[in-house]
């Protein structure tokens, strides 16, 4: 495989910035691997490799002319095919929105432009971000690059993929109840879920709003600093935005630093249920962090064992309110317009014809949910649940600086085994959930892959809101301890290895 | 408390969006799964808890009352499912009894 896949983001820039290598030839390398195995792999619904070359030869362009250009310019990027960018269809993953053309930029697309990032495409995605594997989609399953009849995770799984099969350096994603951090985890690459309102919902298609948080996704924690840092700050257009400097992620990163530091593993997030490889590779990672002088401890967040029922009380309900958008009037599909049919009727056909299983299960979860006689029981109970799951937060905080945890109780499971029990579907967002209800910010980090199958695992950190940046010191850290033992980074062992043959246009 | 066909096409109805005999049959029993599971919450929310809309503390958020250009209405309405006269085309919006 052309190392120019493999290297880091970081590396990338500094021989862009060094005039070593152009961006055109950089996003030409993207486009050919995306040529070589998206056939198999799935991970992007649209991509447009004029635009990106026309993209990539324009910062080329204002390089040769000495122009000032962002860290990242002409770096490739997949987006994930929530936030709207114009000129290129954007689905959410489902067929009501089929071929729309988004008349205005989100926030941190306007921001990646700005920065010179070349966008490659779109990536694939569970519908309207609803689900843990992207079976969801109303397009296509994508499938993991460590094995192929793996889930990818979700909802973000179409950018975790692209990263894993070295189809693109960086990545977006938007993160709810896990959609970053469990693709993450079991793609073998690094996500996060920056402090809710440190990055712009702006233009990107809402779920929940109360949760939804877009982030980086990349395949080392560097690169996810240098992507944290060109996305987030503050939107005047999103009335939920933080308006608070953006913490140094980069010199976090670059600190990599965990002596003194006190992190403490969540109790309640482990034991029965979880995988006894993922539990092996988390508690080695505990050892290794302990090695580098890190204070392990360990915390109980008892209310953190209902997190997962208040969770799927709160955002069904904001999604049944933020799907009604999707009327047939102004945008998207329309099903039924025959000149007798109502418009009410016109809405009740387009709807039942344009949303997949999961989002009508929702839509109907979260209207019983806040149905008069049951609002109280059920919607009401949820809120004061997320109470009690953030007064833990700061009360665990109050002993330590970061916590810990696996990121998802399993390795990936295999495509279609959850399809038919939404509820084992929904646990793979155990452990991610939490910090979604308390806004906080969290990171996963490869730590390995599991003795019992040799599939990825992730190693959870949370930490609290607008401290973002002990997320990339820890993460940084374990990151560069873990290569050193292993003699590399965990994706080259997909890189070069026999699981990854099909990335280097090899038959399976 | 075992939600029948009946109730959740009705609670389609309600959400606008049609169900098939086929997915009424599939949801509600899935629901009912899923409905008993996170009742759960019922257990810890006690009165004295008070309840969190919003994770991140904010107090109103305002701008300055001022007139911004809006999107460009060709650019609005090429995403439209139909167009007549520069505007929405919708059917109609009143039943036949009116």
């Amino acid at each position: 495989m052309s190392e120019l896949l493999t290297a880091s983001a970081a590396e990338l820039s500094d021989r862009l910035a060094a005039k070593e290598l152009s961006a055109r030839e950089l996003t030409t390398a993207c486009l050919e691997q995306i040529e070589r195995v998206d056939g198999q792999v799935k991970a992007f619904l649209h991509v447009d490799g004029d635009r990106a070359l026309a993209a990539a030869s324009s910062v080329d362009e204002q390089r040769a002319a000495g122009a000032p250009l962002g860290r990242l310019a002409g770096v490739p990027l997949a987006m994930k095919d929530i936030f709207t960018m114009t000129g290129a269809p954007t689905t959410c993953g489902s067929r009501i929105l089929e071929g729309w053309i988004p008349p205005y930029n989100s926030t941190i697309t306007e921001k990646v432009l700005a920065a010179g990032i070349v966008v490659l495409g779109k990536t694939n995605m569970d519908e309207f971000a609803m689900g843990s594997s992207t079976e969801n989609s109303g397009y296509q399953t994508t499938h993991n690059p460590w094995d192929l009849t793996k889930i990818p995770g979700g909802s973000g799984g179409g950018s975790a993929a692209a990263l894993a099969a070295f189809e693109a350096p960086l990545a977006l994603g938007t993160d709810t109840g896990g959609s970053i951090r469990q693709p993450a985890s079991v793609t073998g690459t690094v996500g996060v879920k920056p402090t809710y309102g440190a990055t712009s919902r702006y233009g990107v298609v809402a779920m929940a709003s109360s949760l939804d948080t877009p982030g980086p996704c990349a395949r080392t924690v560097l690169d996810a600093a240098l992507l944290h840092e060109v996305i987030a700050g503050w939107d005047p257009r999103d009335s939920t935005s933080i308006n608070a400097p953006v913490p140094d992620v980069v010199a976090a990163a670059r600190q990599a630093d965990v002596k003194g530091l006190r992190i403490a593993v969540v109790r309640e997030l482990g034991g029965e249920g979880y995988q006894p490889g993922v539990e092996q590779r988390f508690n080695e990672a505990l050892e290794v962090l302990a090695g580098l002088g890190a204070v392990i401890t360990e915390v109980s967040c008892p209310s953190f064992d209902y997190a997962l029922s208040a969770y799927y009380l709160i955002m069904p309900s904001e999604v049944s309110s933020n799907l009604a958008r999707f009327d047939a009037m102004r945008y998207g599909l329309r099903v039924g317009d025959d000149g007798v049919n109502s418009t009410e009727e016109v809405m009740n056909l387009t709807r039942g014809a344009g949303f997949g299983a999961e989002a009508k299960r929702r839509i109907i979860i979260g209207t019983y949910a806040l149905s008069s006689g049951y609002y109280d029981a059920y919607y009401g109970s949820a809120q004061k649940v997320r109470t009690l799951i953030s007064r833990d937060f700061d009360a665990a905080f109050a002993h330590a600086d970061v916590l810990v945890s696996p990121t998802t109780p399993t390795t990936a499971f295999t495509i279609g085994e959850r399809v038919d029990d939404p509820l084992a579907m929904y646990k793979a967002d155990l452990c991610t959930i939490p910090s979604n209800l308390a806004g906080n910010c969290a990171m996963s980090v490869p730590v390995g892959l599991s003795p019992d199958d040799g599939l990825p695992v992730g190693l959870q950190i949370m930490a609290p809101a607008l401290a973002d940046d002990r997320l990339y010191r820890v993460g940084a850290a374990l990151e560069n301890a873990l290569a050193q033992r292993w003699g590399a980074p965990l994706l080259d062992t997909l890189a070069t290895g026999p699981a990854g043959a099909h990335l280097r246009g090899g038959v399976r | 408390m075992a939600l029948t066909a009946a109730e959740v096409a009705r609670l389609g109805e309600l959400a606008r969006v049609r169900l098939t005999e086929s997915e009424t049959e599939l949801l509600a029993p899935q629901l009912d799964v899923i409905l008993a599971a996170v009742a759960r919450v019922t257990e810890v929310a006690t009165p004295d808890v008070p309840p969190t809309s919003h994770a991140i503390p904010l107090t109103n958020v305002f701008r300055d009352d001022v007139v911004r250009p809006s999107l460009p209405r060709e650019d609005v309405l090429a995403g439209a499912p139909a167009v007549e006269d520069g505007r929405f085309r919708v059917p109609r919006i009143l039943g036949e009894e009116a």
